[in-house]
């Protein structure tokens, strides 16, 4: 199985002032077998509510499909400055996805979800594919996805 | 220049499209599977509120409705933490059966659009959906340039006039799918290059998420206005609120726009239009898949099956043409040359004389551009004359490479204008001995094109008349010509003689029905079939002579039937011909003259010899179609040529009708008097599209010709319409 690593500190860490503590997140996408092309997930951070907060990670090349991933369409607006530079290729069937990214220590332990949304040409759109709590005792617990995700997980 | 374009691109994708049209074709069916499948109520029978409302009383976890082009309904639901879809029936909302794309026509459609390889493959299926649309606009082309006119497009066809079928076949399939191929192939490279943004898509407008919603309690889905003012045809999609969410909307999408409706108070909070661009960019996809018009994607998938045979016709085509046209040395360009050959060829012989002539005048000096007579082109600029040699083949017919040409020639520009001179090839002992090079010639004189010098006749390729012509040449250009041709003599097998009868001795008419055998014994002879020549070369003698031939070569002889003529060399000799002796002979095949294809009734006419190729015909009418037999001889006793296969062929049927007339019998009648006895007959044959074949002596075929012409008068039809729609064929000598 082919892994993907990709490193996303520098958009997050970039932007932060520096008196404000981050914490570096692994999180690791394993999709199902499914027949067909590969997937577009978009994988971002909600409240409590469910309400976008922050873009993590949106596989997938081209911008004209990422409707297709409703919620996280709606709540991001589909705004280019959301997820600029943290995109990448889609992720074929039964293929894993990893990377890594800097998340506020405010938002850890606060409620804040990772959720996934994910689509796959011509089949259905699937809002809420997988979510998972961001807690530091979450940290390392697979959670299985209603859709193309098989398994999530994050370590901390 | 057209034609060498598309056999170009034909070639070049014939592979690709193999493929792209068969799994098309086979994709074609599945809108009409699932459309068979499916419940569709008619519109104003069901809302989308209605489906809806049922919908959520089967699935508590329904998510999505979705409504497939095809008319099905797909609920998508979670159920044990896992999502799933149904085909539903949209009247009660209860299951059908589980919604899962057939994964055969999935791998049919992944080969279809990107014969399995990603990205790449798409742009490759793209390429292919180009040229396809450019080989029908250049094909659709070729086709009227080959009817004559845009206004012939539609008229009957006729077959190559040397028997070839492909051409034929291409052309009739061609003509039958090219609206198909074309919209397929077209609507395809859209979709393509949408795909791969060398074409700006436009993106379907969307409504604005609302900010502001009711956010007092849900309403029952099936009391939401928005849903109940949307008929279930016009749905597309339904995306259900989630359900811990009270800001959360539902998103209703159907074939005209998309927006959001509260789900409290039912109301749209926003809607918009696609958009006409995108509306558009769908229906190009929809008519592309036939998804919404499946009876639309049968008709493509039909055109998209006649693709394998298209490839491979197309591809015989070009072989044969290319094998036609020998391949030629130093030839100059068309717009280079001051000197243009162009050569009427059927069996090749004609180019062996071509060639000899060519490199004479290169070495006189000229530029010579050298091309079969069919790429007559409309431009010359440099050419300082035209040299045209030809044969000729059945009744002043043109051969092979010049079948256009008169039609050509009628449409080139009036301001071209060139010196020419014609050379004729043909052959003395057929009817209209180098008909078809007197056409020519009398066509460019009506153009008013200056004739360097006479049309001189070759007969049976004679060399001496050939070097002659050439010297006389050399004359008019002034440079003399040194012309050095070596006859080239088709290839000869030994047949043996090993059954002969004898006829019409005491007549005068000394005639033999011979059979023979390849020789030596295991030797085959080449594939042969009743109505094709043999010809016999007499000992001692270069110049072949042409025998019809009675059998084919599945019956394991070669069958001729002879008549000897005074101080005759070959039908002596053949007369002669002792059992186990051989001569030596050629196939020369005449796909000129063979029985249409299909069950229409076929009229046979003929008189002495000119009963073998009949007789072979009768013989092979298995199929008992009709076929009326008139033949003429001298006496019954004497020269009743194949009377007792005749009869035996009346009583199985394979032959409807036998009238026979002797000259010098009881009553002395000629096979026209029989015809003119039976016109009403003859005329209601012809009415019911009977083809008539005529062969035997030349003086018999004008007598016959005058009596049908006679005959059909009545029904305002006569010979020579007959011959040009190919219901007429002679074999005569
Ligand atoms: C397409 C085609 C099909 C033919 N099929 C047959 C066939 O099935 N059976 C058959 O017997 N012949 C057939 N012939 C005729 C045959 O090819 C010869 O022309 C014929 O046998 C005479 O050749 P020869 O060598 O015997 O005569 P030659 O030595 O060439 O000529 C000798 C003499 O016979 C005369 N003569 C030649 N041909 C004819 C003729 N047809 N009628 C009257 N007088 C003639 C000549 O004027 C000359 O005086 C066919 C010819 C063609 C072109
Ligand atoms: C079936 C057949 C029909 C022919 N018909 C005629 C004809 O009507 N008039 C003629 O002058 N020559 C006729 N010929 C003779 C050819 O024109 C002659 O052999 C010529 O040299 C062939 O040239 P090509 O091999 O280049 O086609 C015929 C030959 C065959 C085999």
């Amino acid at each position: 199985m082919k892994k993907l690593f990709i490193t996303a500190e520098f958009m997050l860490g970039l932007c932060l002032p520096n008196v404000i503590q981050a914490a570096e997140v692994t999180i690791t996408t394993t999709l199902h077998s499914y027949q067909g092309d590969g997937a577009y997930l978009a994988i971002y951070l909600t409240d409590a509510n469910g309400k976008y907060n922050k873009t993590l990670w949106v596989a997938g090349g081209k911008a004209k499909y990422y409707k297709h991933l409703q919620d996280w369409a709606r709540g991001s607006g589909l705004k280019s400055t959301e997820y600029d530079g943290s995109t990448g290729a889609s992720v074929t069937s039964g293929e894993q996805l990893t990377f890594k990214v800097n998340i506020e220590d405010a938002l850890i332990d606060a409620g804040y979800l990772i959720r996934v949304d994910s689509a796959v040409e011509d089949q259905r759109d699937q809002r809420v594919d997988a979510e998972l709590p961001l807690t530091r005792r979450g940290a390392g617990t697979s959670v299985a996805g209603r859709g193309y995700v098989k398994t999530i997980s994050y370590t901390l | 220049m057209l034609r060498r374009f598309h056999s170009l691109a034909g070639l070049t994708a014939a592979l690709f499209l193999l493929i792209t049209a068969t799994t098309g074709a086979l994709l074609a069916l599945d809108p009409a599977l699932q459309r068979a499948n499916a419940l569709v109520p008619a519109r104003g029978a069901v809302s989308v509120a209605d489906v809806a409302e049922k919908v959520l009383l089967a699935y508590p976890g329904t998510e999505q409705i979705e409504r497939l082009p095809s008319g099905a309904v797909v609920v998508y639901f979670t159920q044990d933490g896992q999502t799933a879809a149904d085909l539903i029936n949209p009247l009660t909302g209860t299951r059908l059966a589980t919604y899962q794309q057939s994964a055969v026509f999935a791998w049919l459609k992944d080969l279809h659009r990107a014969f399995l390889w990603d990205d790449k493959g798409r742009a490759g299926a793209g390429i292919v959906a180009l040229l396809l649309s450019v080989l029908c606009v250049s094909g659709v082309f070729l086709l009227a340039s080959r009817a004559g006119g845009w206004r012939q497009l539609f008229a009957p066809m006729r077959s190559a006039s040397n028997g070839a079928i492909s051409p034929r076949l291409h052309a009739e399939l061609a003509r039958a799918a090219a609206l198909g191929l074309l919209l397929s192939a077209l609507t395809g490279s859209v979709m393509s290059a949408l795909r791969f943004e060398l074409l700006p898509e436009a993106a379907e407008l969307e409504a604005d998420f609302p900010q502001k919603v009711a956010g007092t309690a849900a309403a029952p889905v099936g009391t939401l206005p928005a849903l109940q003012q949307t008929d279930l045809v016009d749905l597309h999609q339904l995306i259900f609120p989630s359900r811990t969410d009270p800001q959360d909307l539902y998103a209703l999408s159907t074939h005209q726009g998309s927006g959001y409706v509260d789900q409290a108070t039912g109301q749209w909070l926003s809607y918009a239009d696609y958009g006409n661009a995108a509306q558009l960019q769908t229906f190009i996809m929809e008519l592309h898949t036939g998804e919404t018009y499946w009876w639309l994607g049968l008709l493509f998938g039909l055109a998209a099956l006649t693709v394998p045979a298209l490839v491979i016709t197309g591809f015989q085509i070009w072989w044969q043409r290319r094998r036609a046209m020998p391949h030629l040395q130093g030839n100059s360009a068309v717009g280079q040359a001051d000197t243009i050959m162009l050569v009427g060829s059927e069996s090749n012989s004609t180019w062996g004389f071509a060639n000899a002539l060519c490199e004479a005048l290169k070495h006189a000096g000229c530029l010579v551009h050298l091309a079969p007579m069919d790429q007559l082109a409309n431009h010359y600029v440099k050419a300082e004359r035209l040299l045209i040699l030809t044969s000729t083949y059945g009744d002043g017919d043109a051969p092979a490479s010049a079948s256009q040409f008169l039609q050509k020639l009628q449409k080139l520009p009036p301001t071209l204008s060139l010196p020419f001179a014609v050379l004729a090839f043909g052959d003395r002992q057929f009817c209209s001995f180098c008909a078809f090079a007197d056409h020519v010639t009398e066509a460019l004189q009506q153009r008013q094109w200056p004739q360097l010098l006479a049309t001189d006749y070759v007969d049976r390729q004679s060399a001496a008349t050939f070097e002659h012509w050439g010297v006389a040449l050399g004359n008019v250009l002034g440079r003399p010509l040194m012309l050095h041709y070596t006859p080239v003599l088709p290839a000869c097998h030994g047949l043996m003689l090993v059954e002969r009868q004898n006829y019409g001795e005491a007549v005068q008419a000394p005639t033999c029905v011979l059979r023979f055998q390849s020789a030596p014994p295991g030797s085959t002879l080449p594939v042969f079939s009743a109505g094709d020549l043999v010809g016999i070369l007499p000992p001692g003698n270069a110049a072949p002579r042409f025998y019809s031939l009675a059998s084919a070569s599945t019956d394991g002889v070669l069958e001729i039937c002879v008549r000897q003529q005074d101080n005759g060399l070959c039908s002596g000799f053949l007369y002669n011909l002792k059992f186990g002796e051989t001569a030596a002979g050629f196939i020369q095949k005449n796909a000129r003259f063979k029985p249409a294809a299909g069950k229409s009734p076929i009229l046979l006419i003929g008189a002495g010899t000119g009963i073998a190729p009949l007789v072979g015909f009768i013989r092979a009418n298995t199929a008992r179609r009709p076929i009326y037999l008139y033949w003429g001889g001298r006496l019954a006793t004497s020269d009743f040529l194949y009377q007792n296969e005749l009869n035996s062929y009346l009583a199985d049927q394979r032959l409807s009708q036998l009238h026979v007339a002797f000259s010098r019998g009881a009553e002395p009648a000629y096979v026209q008097d029989k015809l003119l006895q039976d016109a009403d007959q003859i005329r209601t044959l012809i009415n019911g599209n009977a083809q008539i074949m005529l062969c035997g002596g030349r003086r018999m075929a004008t007598d016959v010709a005058t009596s049908l012409n006679t005959i059909l008068a009545p029904i305002a039809l006569d010979v020579a319409t007959l011959k040009k729609s190919g219901r007429y064929l002679e074999d005569t000598y």
